[in-house]
């Protein structure tokens, strides 16, 4: 590696190196500076076509006013300015890099231990004329600096919603706010978000993305001539720093070519590995072994000349270096791979190393998927000293500008911009055209997992589920969240296609866990607490149900989890958090996942004669947390066995090219919920909360006439969802009156299949609220009714033999009563404080 | 023009004189591919070309054109490299415009900031002779090989370099870390090389002895790794296709030492180069000696690894096909009484065994793989050979197969599912890397009771997806990435297997021979290889064809369907109707029928009720529910 040093992190570095307050250097400006600074507002302005034509004609008065008091702009006044370092002879800058034109130009800057040196560049530009630019590029200084700062004065996004900017008043400049900030908070560093370079001046990020190296401590310079101007009292660590993220270039990794070499891209990936902090050194510090006389050699391209002759002394090789004098900076490798949903399938995933600098350095973990906005690099293999040939291949890195977690947002708040995806414009035409159609819901619905054959309402239950409702924050009011997520419970035989199902949507949404009961213990499917062989750090691995935050768990043979596990799943399907105490680890996981279960009967067939509760063994307190409890079941009939047969055997003969059809379906559905998801938040209007309103009351009517209840409010929160995540499917903000009725019809169905009581033939809620439908509650009432007449009957007798008790209730009654019953009646008795069973002996009290 | 055969024997000479033609025109990339794209279009002449597979690489003079027969079994990240440069000539100054694409190492003299240098993109591919090949496809490939190899002139040249490399290494590192380790290597390689060179052999060095891991997915493997660079098409290949690597052999001694060479105090003031950790070094580096690079020319996707069929030109393969469709039923009736011989006399398993061998997933319609068929043969002997005898007669029929013996330690310590070591930054493979349409046996005989460990859990899981779903869950530590896969699974067991499988046939010998052993072998003995080989070609072509169902043959199994049900709606379920239009499938491909008939239903309804009779009785017996 002949040039280790040629990143950008040392433009950093050197600003840190040196953490002289900026204002008792500004105080010394040499008068160069200051004509320089005349010149470009005087000159430069009206010369200037590119820019955009709006307001920049007639500089304000604003302007003309900054760029009249340079005195305050940040300048060195120890610097050299004859230095010969200065341009870096013009063969440094192709030296070691694969493209001629841009490269290696800032080899110099970094290697120049001011600060300042910058600012050198630009004085001695605009004395020799004005169309002067840096070589190998079309920067010119004077100008570039001008339009950045006209940027940051002026920039208004009042459309932004990027949570970085929470708390600012959009209708004023962005970033000038943001200075203020900093002036206030002291962290020096300012964020710019290119796409908003690119709507003010497009000229302006062509440059920053093609020349990012001579580009960006332009706009270094700019920032901190304009803060300090405005604050000039402030102290700051060191010269704040411009950040520049989300460029627009390249999102992929895949897509990096050598065209991309020395600019700026943005990528996303995950860490996959850290290295540990390299000391890079800056600066040797060599003392003569004679007479102690010391000098400083800067790092020349990752090599250090050492000086053979003692200036002092004249002793030859008498300098020996002296490491704890020397000057050293962070620095730290870090290992980038391709995030899964960016690959094509059948590849693996690329990696690429990323050099993190200074206060970069330690900033994100392996595991953190990351968009880093950096300086894509390539250098050739170091050349053999002894060998005159050198392999052909360049060593490409990335030294990065900006990290940004995608995931970070994931354990507080919202996180709309992990899940954004960019859709380009056609892609959301067709996917609005979609939505305009009246059948859209259909079409979606049969669309998914089209292997599997009928079972409408189910898929539509599914559809629903991966639209989910709005989320809805009451928590300044003290309740929390509302879920959102709709949870649906598939029961039914053996071989109906549900773990089929399962699977399909476990590939279709991007963030879906599989997980069966049969294998997943409790903290597999919460989180646990591991302790890292090497660093003896605690480190917290999540889970399926935390991993799928946002997403959909998909438990398979759920009636095999065992009940420890499945008790994590009381709190995660109501509060949607994770509440974990382990190895002094107290936290609540955000676990907003929607849950699709499925069962099997206990006796392998489902029994129609049994409630579905008895069917599956579930506790009801469980089973009321699904939204839809659906059964899938064989339906043994004649119409459907035919199309169950057509439907099948088309799957073995269709052609490839109709199954390509499939799968751009597939690929479309995708995107529709994807969107839908991120944009689309219905809200309920007036008619449709009447609708609900409607629905609900008629739900409890229904019971109230046999003495029963019907509805719980769970179950109108159910309907909301249900109803909000239909406007969803249709791309409408609005919830209407057409979302209620088939939120309620789907309801209805859902409740027709599982909450049928089987003695009666009624519908009944409580079957899935109580775990008993309400004629068996009744007919329990009236056993110990009767058992305790026939105590009183008795007269006074305090204690009784249980068996015989027992036998004189069967002698007395007409229906045949089980052990169970009675038992139960007892049960129910001692509750009212009646009587006490102790052993084989029953005591009334 | 270049002569005759230089374009084998000195293919960066015929590039080279391209390139000076070009006048550094880009355009000589294209000619370049064209030209050896014709070359290799002329009859026969992918068999003058030598092989890596079958030819030492001691043997193959370097810098020539050799082909590869491979999987691809990692791709490593893409590189940026000089395509085109520039080199000045010391003494003369004179500067001369040179291409470095299929080559590894630069002329000397390279200006690196001359303006005229053109950086090109090129990916890596880490290869391995495909795994499971068995003997015969292997032997058959190598006589089909018309190569000349000449040892007595290639041969001592390279000896020699190998020699210096070594010297080379102990004169000028005497302290190296490593030394004694490679010292120790490379002279237990030499001698290895020597001594099974006239014995035909390929150059492998054994993974036990060599501290350098081929990464072969499956255990006992040998044969020559290889890197192969990729220049064009880069998208177009996948992760386990298997190939046929047309490329220019390069073993240039100065890769490896120019990765070895290791100053530890440059790598202080170099920190990117301390960067890679030594494990990456070795597993993206390793000693051209042992590694050798392929730069590729061309590159032949093979659909099946069956030499005994033309693989030249589609016309041929066509033609091929046809002639011997003619024969397909005859030779059916044939390979079924050999099967039968081989499954004791029982006629019914042979069947099953046969339209399982010829199973292939032909499409996938979401999750769900189309035309699979796992057989779990039950009611094996336990603890005897039986499933080995059987996998051996299976070796002399598929061109790839591999037999696992689900042994409890096997579960619990072999790795099955490939995992993505960070460290090395490559894919550590596992036995369940296959290429497509390898027979993988499962001998669940040799399963005792016992307890599985979490890896061992991890292992059943993952061959219970494979059957399930035809795709392997790739390990990538932080999250899992799914490759489908299209391989044939045969578990052999006592009872009903604890895996997954389409297609339970309760095993019911005939005959009970006293040696089990001797019989299978003697039954195997009897066969003469011509009628083994056209087994074979019966077996690949059978895979191939193409299949319809009519319109009305659809009908009359949807009737047929619907009345089954009325009859008894418990036990026909969707699933027994996937099942038995696969075995209708593969009944029909197995005649050589392409399209589904009558009669080719009701049989497989026939055979399919046969084979429940068997398995009802068992299944109450064993009450393993499903």
């Amino acid at each position: 590696m002949s040039s280790p040093t040629s990143t950008p992190g040392g433009r950093k570095r050197n600003r840190n190196d040196i953490p002289a307050t900026p204002g008792s250097i500004g105080s010394t400006s040499p008068p160069s500076q200051r004509r320089r600074g005349q010149d470009s507002s005087n000159a430069d302005l009206p010369a200037m076509p590119t820019s955009p034509a709006t307001d920049i004609a007639s500089p304000t008065v604003h302007d003309t006013s900054l760029f009249s008091s340079p005195r305050r702009s940040v300048l060195p006044s120890e610097v050299d300015m004859s230095s010969p370092l200065m341009y870096g002879t013009p063969s440094s800058r192709v030296e070691g890099t694969p493209r001629s034109g841009a490269n290696e130009t800032v080899l110099f800057r970094e290697e120049c231990t001011s600060t300042v040196f910058d600012l050198q560049t630009v004085a001695s530009e605009p004395s020799v004329g004005q169309k002067l630019v840096i070589w190998g590029t079309d920067v010119n200084v004077g100008t570039c600096k001008e339009k950045f700062q006209r940027f940051l004065q002026r920039f208004i996004d009042p459309t932004s919603n990027e949570d970085e900017n929470a708390g600012l008043d959009l209708n004023e400049p962005l970033y000038m706010q943001k200075l203020e900030e900093i002036s206030v908070v002291g962290e020096p560093v300012l964020n710019v978000n290119c796409g908003h370079v690119q709507s003010f001046d497009a000229d302006l990020y062509r440059q920053l993305i093609c020349y990012p190296q001579e580009v960006i401590p332009t706009f270094d310079m700019a920032v901190n001539e304009l803060f300090f101007e405005r604050f000039p009292d402030s102290i700051l660590e060191h010269q704040i720093q411009v950040r520049p993220y989300n460029a627009l270039k390249t999102r992929n990794m895949r897509s990096l070519n050598p065209e991309d070499i020395d600019q700026m891209i943005t990528i996303s990936g995950m860490v996959i590995r850290t290295s540990q902090l390299i000391p890079e050194m800056q600066e040797a510090f060599f003392q003569c072994q004679v007479c102690a006389f010391s000098t400083r050699v800067e790092v020349d391209r990752g090599r250090i000349a050492e000086p053979a002759v003692c200036r002092h002394c004249n002793t030859t090789h008498s300098l020996a270096l002296i490491h704890n004098r020397s000057a050293f900076s962070d620095k730290q490798m870090i290992k980038v791979q391709e995030s899964p949903d960016d690959m094509p399938a059948g590849q693996t995933p690329h990696t690429t190393v990323v050099y993190a600098h200074n206060d970069l350095v330690d900033k994100v973990q392996p595991g953190d998927r990351i968009n880093i906005t950096g300086i894509y690099r390539a250098v050739p293999m170091r050349e053999n000293p002894r060998q005159s040939n050198v392999k052909s291949v360049y060593k490409t890195h990335i030294d990065a500008i900006h990290f940004r977690k995608t995931d970070e947002k994931r354990l507080h708040g919202l996180d709309e911009e992990a899940d954004q995806k960019l859709f380009t414009e056609e892609r959301v035409k067709t996917l609005k055209e979609l939505a305009a159609k009246p059948d859209v819901y259909e079409r979606l619905s049969s669309a998914l997992a089209p292997s599997i054959y009928e079972h409408e309402d189910i898929k539509k239950g599914i559809l629903l589920q991966l639209f989910g409702g709005t989320r809805k924050d009451f928590s300044q009011t003290g309740r929390g969240n509302f879920r959102a997520e709709v949870n649906i419970l598939l029961c039914g035989d053996p071989g109906t296609s549900k773990s089929q199902l399962l699977q399909y949507v476990f590939n279709l949404v991007p963030r879906g866990q599989y997980t069966s009961g049969k294998g997943s213990s409790a903290v597999g499917l919460t989180a646990y607490v591991m302790k890292d062989p090497e660093t003896k750090q605690l480190v917290l691995q999540t889970g399926a149900l935390v991993l799928s935050d946002n997403g959909i768990c998909c438990i398979d043979e759920f009636d095999k989890m065992s009940e420890s596990t499945r008790s994590v799943l009381h709190e995660v399907m109501e509060q949607q958090t994770l509440s974990i105490a382990k190895a002094g680890i107290i936290c609540q996981l955000n676990a907003r996942t929607s849950v699709l279960a499925a069962a099997n009967p206990v006796e392998s067939q489902w029994n129609p004669k049994k409630t579905t509760i008895e069917n599956i063994q579930l506790p009801h307190t469980l089973l009321s947390r699904f939204d839809l409890i659906f059964l899938m079941l064989d339906p043994q009939d004649e119409a459907y066995d035919r199309r169950l047969a057509h439907h099948l055997v088309s799957l073995y003969y269709q052609s490839e090219e109709q199954i390509e059809e499939e799968l751009l379906d597939m690929a479309v559905l995708k995107d529709y919920i994807a969107y839908a998801r991120t944009y689309i938040n219905p809200r309920l209007n007036e008619e449709a909360s009447q609708a609900l309103i409607e629905a609900y009351v008629d739900m409890r009517k229904i019971g109230s006439g046999r003495g029963m209840v019907s509805a719980y409010p769970r179950q109108l929160e159910s309907l909301i969802r249900l109803a909000e995540a239909h406007a969803k499917v249709r791309f409408s903000d609005k919830v209407e009156t057409i979302d209620v009725e088939e939120a309620k019809r789907l309801h209805r169905e859902a409740l027709k299949q599982s909450a049928t009581d089987p003695r009666t033939g009624f519908v009944d809620i409580s079957i899935l609220t109580t775990g008993m439908s309400a004629t068996a509650r009744k007919r329990k009432e009236e056993v110990a009714q009767a058992l305790k007449k026939m105590i009183q009957s008795k007269g006074k007798t305090p204690a009784m033999k249980y068996q015989q008790l027992f036998d004189d209730l069967r002698g007395q009654s007409e229906a045949a009563i089980t052990k169970d019953m009675f038992e139960e009646a007892l049960r129910a008795l001692a509750d009212e404080d009646y009587l006490t069973v102790t052993g084989k002996t029953v005591r009334l009290l | 023009m270049p002569s005759s055969n230089d374009w084998i024997n000195n293919p960066l000479g015929v590039v080279e004189e391209m390139f000076v033609q070009s006048n550094s025109n880009p355009e000589w990339e294209a000619k370049v591919l064209e030209y050896f794209k014709g070359k290799l279009k002329e009859k026969q002449a992918y068999s003058w070309i030598p092989s890596l597979n079958d030819v030492p690489l001691h043997y193959l003079k370097p810098n020539s054109l050799v082909k590869f027969r491979c999987l691809v079994q990692d791709m490593f990240d893409p590189e940026f490299y000089m395509g085109v440069y520039e080199t000045i000539d010391p003494s003369t100054k004179a500067k001369v415009l040179r291409f470095g694409k299929y080559k590894d190492v630069t002329e000397c003299g390279v200006d690196l900031n001359s303006r005229n240098t053109v950086t090109a993109e090129r990916q890596t591919f880490y290869c391995v002779p495909i795994p499971g090949e068995t003997l015969w496809a292997k032997e058959t490939y190598a006589r089909s090989s018309q190569a000349r190899v000449v040892p007595s002139t290639s041969y001592i040249p390279s000896r020699q370099k190998r020699s210096y490399e070594e010297d080379d290494e102990m004169d000028t590192q005497p302290q190296k870390q490593r030394e004694p380790h490679t010292e120790l290597h490379a002279n237990g390689d030499s001698k290895r090389q020597e001594t099974e060179a006239p014995s035909g052999q390929t150059t492998s060095p054994s993974n036990a002895s060599s501290p350098l891991d081929l990464n072969f997915p499956l255990p006992g493997e040998r044969g020559p790794a290889c890197l192969v660079k990729v220049y064009e098409d880069l998208d177009s290949f996948k992760l386990n296709d298997m190939l046929e690597v047309y490329g220019i052999l390069s073993v240039n001694p100065l890769l490896s030492v120019l990765c070895e060479e290791k100053d530890p105090s440059a790598s202080l003031l170099d920190p990117t180069e301390s960067m890679e950790t030594p494990e990456e070094q070795r597993a993206h580096d390793p000693p051209a000696s042992l590694v050798p690079r392929l730069h590729m020319l061309h590159a032949r996707p093979l659909q099946h690894n069956n030499p005994l069929l033309p693989s030249d030109r589609a016309e041929d393969q066509h033609a091929f096909v046809s002639s011997f469709m003619v024969e397909m039923a005859s030779v059916r009736a044939e390979f079924l009484a050999y099967l039968t011989h081989i499954l004791l006399g029982d006629g019914l398993a042979a069947e099953y065994l046969l339209l399982h061998l010829i199973s292939s997933v032909y499409a996938r319609r979401d999750v769900l793989p189309l035309g699979k068929f796992t057989l779990n043969l039950s009611g094996c002997p336990p603890n005897s050979s039986f499933t080995e005898s059987l996998h051996q007669v299976i070796q002399e029929l598929v061109p790839c197969t591999y037999r696992l013996s689900m042994t409890l330690h096997n579960m619990n310590s072999l790795r099955l599912v490939p995992r993505k070591d960070y460290v090395a930054n490559r894919l550590v493979s596992g036995a369940l890397q296959l290429a497509r349409n390898t027979s993988l046996v499962l001998d669940e005989t040799r399963l005792e009771q016992g307890q599985l460990d979490a890896s061992g859990v991890q292992n059943i899981t993952a061959l219970g997806n494979l059957i399930s779903w035809q795709k392997v869950d790739y390990d990538f530590n932080y999250h899992q990435m799914e490759f489908p896969c299209n391989i044939n699974v045969f578990v052999t067991s006592e009872g009903r297997s604890l895996l997954p499988s389409d297609c339970q046939v309760p095993l019911q010998p005939q005959v009970t021979p006293p040696n089990l052993e001797e019989y299978l072998s003697t039954v195997h003995k009897a066969q003469l290889t011509s009628q083994i080989n056209k087994f074979r070609v019966y077996l690949s072509v059978a895979q191939t064809l193409d299949y319809s169902i009519s319109d009305e043959v659809t009908k009359a199994v949807e009737d047929d369907f619907v009345d089954m049900r009325k009859d008894d709606p418990q036990s026909v379920s969707a699933e027994d109707l996937h099942r038995m239009l696969v075995v209708a499938r593969l009944l029909s491909l197995s005649l050589g029928q392409t399209s589904l008939s009558r009669e080719g239903w009701m049989r497989a309804k026939h055979i399919d009720m046969l084979r429940r009779t068997r398995s009802q009785p068992q299944t109450t017996v064993n009450g393993n529910e499903p």
